[in-house]
């Protein structure tokens, strides 16, 4: 097998991963602060994908300038969900929940059918054709670009995690939601901010990855599917966990293309997430299982 | 539970063909089936309290299997279908010993099931021998030993067996000791683990019990619809489909996946041809997803016990 094909392989799967990352990470938050499995995930990733190509389109904003409009707009969506919908059953059990959210996914995913139509889209960028060569290896300079404001985005939540009031009262309701409220936080807001921001990384992602990956409303699926691998595969609720399982996911679906055919790629998360599961149900940097 | 008027409605099924066009023979065919395949799932999700969030493996194994020893054996579905669901029963205990082994619950459990539905369409999409993405597609003979029919009142009949075979069984199994196990394993697993339940072996028997009853339902679907593709067949939105019946009706009842299915099934095909005939494609699943969210929010335990109440009230003002 060709060593540059295989390098090429390893090399666009890494970068493509920050968008996985960054996908996950906001999946790992909601699950790490509330305990509510986020099945409307890659949905909510669609609509960050339609409202850059919505910006692109009408205003000519271009997706990189573009994108902190479009997580914004998914965190009111996040926020707003949270407060009216998942609030009320927060309590419930898990398959209340998860039957929840799959309602919330179907009025996601095909309110975007509706509106959008089902024709496959991508978004104009200024970066998207330009490509730069590191010997006998290219970069996309628009992958390249994603993957560092993924990693940029990702830094910003860590530090808003540790270094800032509102981000130690999320930690804190996470860890112990009674002993939150006991010293005076307003656990219910505290959740639904959560929400609202894992709902803004996967909406960032969407608009980052809208310049190189044509889209359409059925996509939302398969992003759910492959950020709950990332997460069990990281470990639930684990930042870094969910960091590096988006890269390491990345790397091995980008490496399947090359060695068994573009088709088979998911097969390898699927095996990785299956063996996860079976082996260590906690992850790979996970604690012990919820 | 009071078995007349039960009895009485399934009289009036039986005695219904004859008077109604084959739209509406369509339309009933579809209830029964998918009634059948949420009480199919009842008996894993709704019982044993194990949600199953990857039943159209085992819809697609039993169509797969079937429709193969048919299209390359020669052998009629009508035995091909047990074949079918064996194959079904196998991997449902497959992912049962490993799931059940490794002490995987909740969430977990969701996605250790939709991981292998998943594996097994990508795996039948990239196999040649089985049609590929093409997928697979039987010839219509019309001849009844090959599970064709020319009348298509046929497979109302034959939807109604399975549903009321599925129904009567699931309603034996609740009676049983089996059933009062499942039932205690769901409510509180270590406490029925402390009574000394073999808690394995049970949810392992309820997981291999569900997927057989599915794969029966796999081949008939295959051989209504005279074609398998591997999207369709093994897809998360068929496995979504069959959990939601006995949700919306009531998981863990009787009665509660044919409930579900009379609320659902008609909605969703009406719904959908008319959003379709409006252009509006996608319409019905934004009114199937909005009653999903309602169901959990206002009725969290379904409509039957819902209706039984309003039976019940009902009379007593007699």
């Amino acid at each position: 097998m060709d060593l540059v094909l295989i390098a090429q392989g390893l090399l666009n799967g890494f970068l493509f991963g920050g968008v996985y990352s960054l996908m996950a990470v906001g999946l790992t938050l909601i699950f790490g602060v509330m305990r509510v499995v986020n099945f409307a995930h890659g949905d909510m990733m669609v609509w960050g994908m339609y409202l850059a190509f919505l910006l692109a389109t009408r205003l000519g904003l271009d997706p990189y300038a573009g994108f902190p409009l479009c997580a914004a707009v998914l965190f009111a969506l996040g926020f707003v969900v949270q407060r009216r919908l998942v609030n009320r059953i927060i309590d419930a059990p898990h398959e209340m929940q998860i039957l929840l959210m799959l309602g919330i996914a179907l009025v996601l995913e095909n309110g975007a059918l509706v509106v959008f139509g089902p024709d496959p889209r991508r978004v104009k960028s200024f970066l998207a054709l330009s490509t730069v060569w590191l010997g006998p290896l290219f970069v996309d300079v628009a992958r390249l670009v994603t993957f560092l404001l993924a990693g940029v985005l990702t830094g910003l939540l860590y530090l808003f995690l540790f270094r800032t009031d509102l981000g130690r009262s999320m930690r804190a309701a996470a860890d112990n939601p009674y002993g939150a409220a006991v010293i005076g936080t307003d656990v219910r807001r505290v959740y639904a901010v959560a929400f609202g921001i894992g709902a803004a990384c996967v909406g960032a992602a969407g608009a980052l990855v809208a310049p190189f990956y044509p889209f359409q409303p059925s996509v939302g699926l398969g992003a759910s599917v492959t950020s709950f691998n990332i997460v069990i595969i990281g470990g639930m609720g684990s930042l870094p966990g969910a960091f590096l399982g988006g890269l390491l996911v990345a790397v091995a679906e980008s490496l399947g293309a090359v060695f068994l055919s573009p088709s088979l790629k998911e097969l390898v998360s699927f095996s990785l997430l299956i063996l996860i599961l079976l082996f260590r149900p906690a992850g790979l940097f996970g604690g012990k299982v919820a | 539970m009071r078995l007349w008027p039960l009895a009485l409605a399934l009289v009036a099924l039986a005695a219904l063909p004859p008077f109604i066009g084959s739209y509406v023979v369509t339309l009933f065919t579809l209830i029964f089936f998918y009634a059948y395949l949420g009480q199919a799932w009842n008996i894993l999700g709704g019982y044993a309290g194990q949600l199953s969030a990857g039943h159209a493996a085992f819809v697609g194994i039993g169509a797969y299997v079937t429709a193969v020893l048919s299209l390359r054996l020669g052998l009629t579905p009508w035995i091909g279908m047990f074949v079918g669901a064996a194959a079904a029963a196998l991997l449902g205990a497959i992912i049962g010993y490993l799931g059940f082994r490794f002490g995987l619950r909740g969430f977990y459990f969701v996605l250790l099931t939709v991981a292998f539905a998943e594996v097994c369409r990508i795996i039948a999409l990239n196999t040649e021998a089985v049609g590929g993405a093409v997928g697979l597609y039987i010839t219509f003979t019309g001849n009844p030993a090959q599970f064709q029919f020319q009348n298509p009142r046929a497979y109302y009949y034959i939807a109604l067996v399975l549903m009321t075979g599925a129904t009567v069984a699931v309603w034996r199994l609740e009676q049983s000791r089996l059933g009062a196990y499942l039932v205690a394993i769901r409510e509180d697993e270590q406490a029925a683990e402390a009574l000394g339940i073999d808690t394995f072996r049970c949810k392992l028997l309820a997981s291999v019990l569900s997927a057989f009853l599915t794969g029966i339902g796999g081949a008939f679907y295959a051989f209504y619809q005279f074609s398998l593709q591997p999207n369709t067949l093994f897809g998360i939105p068929l496995s979504v489909e069959i959990i939601m019946r006995p949700i919306v009706g009531g998981a863990g009842t009787p009665l509660g996946p044919v409930l579900g299915s009379f609320i659902l099934s008609p909605l969703a095909e009406l719904s959908r041809s008319y959003f379709a005939a409006t252009g509006w494609s996608g319409g019905h699943l934004i009114v199937y997803g909005s009653l999903l969210i309602a169901v959990v929010l206002f009725l969290p335990q379904g409509a039957a016990p819902f209706v039984a109440r309003l039976a019940r009230s009902w009379r007593m003002t007699r």
